[in-house]
């Protein structure tokens, strides 16, 4: 009885999972690291439009070869400014400028996605929900990040976007403002789904960046467990050989 | 063999190798009927020599240095980061640390419950109670000082908030703020010291208090499930307890059974989900410490989220913290009066009446509670639920004294049951 109320109290502990923050709902993304040609595109998309003015200062070029790349396809084509590969990536703006300029440094993007809950569902969101808005001073806002300080910056690729409200009643009864649709004010280079795909596959490099052994690690615990499970079975037989005289 | 015969008896004439080997192992009985609860004690050990092991190489690379590095980032925590990342094997022994710490409290307080439900804080085993009761707590400041180490946001604001707790007790509380950070914020003085603490006082303080625990232990001797003592009944020609038997090789082995399926569990959780939900690996400890943006939600690391939420149930009285905090002292320093608070005539759970089955039923569920609840940000509501979780744990310990003599009691066997 009393083993089985322990029991059902410790079965509803957990349920109540860790609640994302309030605000807009976010769209998912599971991310896939074996993917290596979506994390080379994602790459790719990363030193073009983040590294200029974010830093991955814990991530060298040349440990991109995890990518199935070769120093030399990286120096050619990931890698504009110069460095040598064994370098990290750091951005052309420097911090303190950045300060002066936006009021705030950019955060150094190399372990992003583990630094939120959720972080690939909310990067993911994130980079799709920007739209225009003449009150900032960057002139743009975002919907996950409301009054974000950086300016929208894959615009070229999605186009620009202003964002229709519509007033609807709460459960309290109260009225609130909330985003209804985009509109598409100019298109950018590329269709709506090419977009999501390319922001999808930077969310994939990003999670790949935040954690560049966690393939290893995985392989790794794999091969670890099965010696575990073997270990197991023989300290299990040892044991009952030993005891086998205990009465 | 005749030359490593001849070595171990010139070693045994100056130092007593062979005696201690046969004191506390070959020849150290312990009862015959251990059962699953008993693999914790040495499973704490294992995790103790993780730590420590690991602990060891962490430190050959990881720098306890608050001051920003050219990119902008904290040197201790880009530190870590150059640890996941261009050490080798860096990120399994970082993993296997992270890991550790949270594994170590499962396993502590699983010990910790089997003490509970066997009574193996009766006399005479006071003392390896008290010992351990000071081991929990060295455990804690070393928990505590290591988590400020990745000098991540959760790492700042969580020393912040509990070195603040110092500074609510009256009329000396700013001052021994300031003596514990060295400073009057969290600062690079705060994080050298407590990396100073974390690596080499606290250990040096466990590895006494573990040493002192396992002298204690075998003077008296183990308790079992049965809480009967084995020593009353021994073999009259070889005075060996009827009902014990050579820790090794029996329990050795049995033991490497237990390692085996703790590693396995350890595997799992450190090789696919590292964070574990963010239970053990949060995800805000992956911003740098930033003095000037509080995070909206500050929490400790699980393991101690059952005093935060005594700490928070506590209404501020006058203006200060002070109560709560006191609460907060007082739900560990009753856990070291527990020997003398039981005043059951049996040990074991197995032997005693519904009245304690009841109590400490409700004693776990309200310390699971509590726990969960100190991991979410308070409502009126879930301080409500604290109140009386909090109430029940104290009473469980206070009133203990009149409903362990209450109690009716089943009549304890001679011998050890199968």
């Amino acid at each position: 009885m009393i083993k089985k109320i322990i029991f059902a109290a410790l079965l509803c502990l957990p349920v109540v999972a860790m609640a994302s923050s309030e605000g807009y709902k976010l769209d998912e993304f599971k991310p896939n690291v074996e993917d290596k040609l979506s994390l080379q595109r994602g790459a790719r998309v990363f030193v073009n439009y983040c590294v200029n003015c974010h830093s991955a200062s814990y991530m060298r070029y040349s440990r991109l070869q995890d990518l199935g790349l070769t120093e030399k396809q990286i120096v050619d084509n990931l890698m504009v400014t110069g460095e040598k590969p064994v370098e990290t990536m750091t951005a052309a703006l420097r911090p303190a400028d950045a300060e002066a300029w936006f009021g705030v440094a950019p955060p150094d993007l190399t372990v992003i996605a583990r630094a939120k809950e959720q972080g690939p569902n909310w990067l993911y969101t994130y980079l799709r929900t920007f739209y225009r808005d003449p009150s900032r001073p960057t002139g743009w806002n975002n919907l996950v990040f409301t009054n974000v300080g950086m300016p929208h910056a894959l615009w070229e690729l999605q186009g620009e976007r202003v964002a229709h409200y519509r007033t609807e009643k709460g459960h309290d009864g109260k009225e609130a403002h909330v985003f209804d649709r985009f509109e598409t004010t100019r298109p950018g280079k590329m269709s709506a789904a090419e977009y999501d795909a390319t922001v999808k596959d930077l969310v994939n490099y990003l999670v790949y960046m935040g954690e560049p052994a966690q393939t290893k690690r995985k392989i790794t615990g794999i091969f670890v467990i099965f010696f575990l499970v073997g270990l197991t079975v023989l300290a299990y037989y040892l044991k009952k050989e030993f005891w086998k005289d205990i009465h | 063999m005749q030359m490593l015969k001849q070595l171990l008896g010139w070693v045994d004439d100056r130092f007593p190798l062979t005696a201690t080997w046969k004191e506390h192992l070959s020849e150290y009985y312990a009862p015959k009927n251990f059962n699953f609860w008993y693999f914790f004690g040495s499973l704490a050990l294992l995790v103790l020599v993780l730590q420590l092991v690991t602990g060891i190489f962490l430190t050959m690379h990881y720098k306890p240095d608050a001051s920003l590095n050219a990119a902008g980032v904290p040197v201790a925590f880009a530190s870590v980061e150059y640890i996941m990342r261009d050490v080798d094997w860096g990120w399994l022994i970082r993993y296997l640390h992270a890991t550790g710490a949270s594994m170590f409290f499962v396993v502590v307080y699983l010990h910790m419950f089997r003490g509970l439900i066997y009574g193996s804080y009766q006399k005479p085993r006071e003392l390896i109670w008290i010992f351990g009761c000071f081991i929990y707590v060295a455990l804690m400041a070393e928990a505590f000082m290591g988590y400020l180490l990745p000098w991540g946001q959760m790492s700042f604001w969580g020393a912040q908030v509990i070195v603040n707790l110092f500074t609510a007790i009256p009329f000396v509380g700013e001052e021994i703020g300031i003596w514990i950070r060295g400073d009057y914020v969290i600062s690079d003085a705060t994080l050298t010291r407590f990396f100073a603490f974390h690596v080499a006082a606290v250990p040096l303080v466990l590895l006494g208090l573990v040493v002192m625990h396992l002298v204690a232990l075998h003077e008296v001797g183990s308790n079992n499930p049965d809480g009967v003592e084995i020593k009353k009944l021994k073999d009259p020609v070889t005075h060996i307890p009827l009902d014990g038997i050579p820790f090794h090789p029996y329990y050795t082995v049995k033991d490497i059974l237990g390692v085996a399926v703790f590693l396995i569990v350890f595997s799992v959780i450190m090789f696919f989900t590292p964070e574990m939900g963010g239970y053990f690996l949060e995800a805000n400890n992956f911003v740098p410490a930033d003095p000037f943006k509080t995070p909206q939600h500050i929490a400790p690391l699980w393991y101690f989220t059952a005093y935060y939420s005594i700490l928070r149930a506590v209404p501020p009285m006058f203006d200060s913290q002070f109560p709560g905090v006191i609460a907060m002292g007082m739900a560990i320093v009753v856990l070291f009066l527990l020997p003398w608070l039981d005043k059951s005539p049996v040990k074991s759970i197995r032997y005693r009446g519904p009245i304690y089955k009841w109590a400490l039923t409700l004693f776990i569920v309200s310390f699971l509670i509590l726990s969960y609840l100190g991991t979410l940000s308070t409502t009126s509501g879930r301080t409500l639920v604290a109140q009386i979780c909090s109430v029940i744990y104290f009473a469980f310990f206070i009133l203990m004294p009149w409903y362990t003599r209450m109690d009716k009691t089943k009549p304890e066997p001679e011998r050890v049951t199968a």
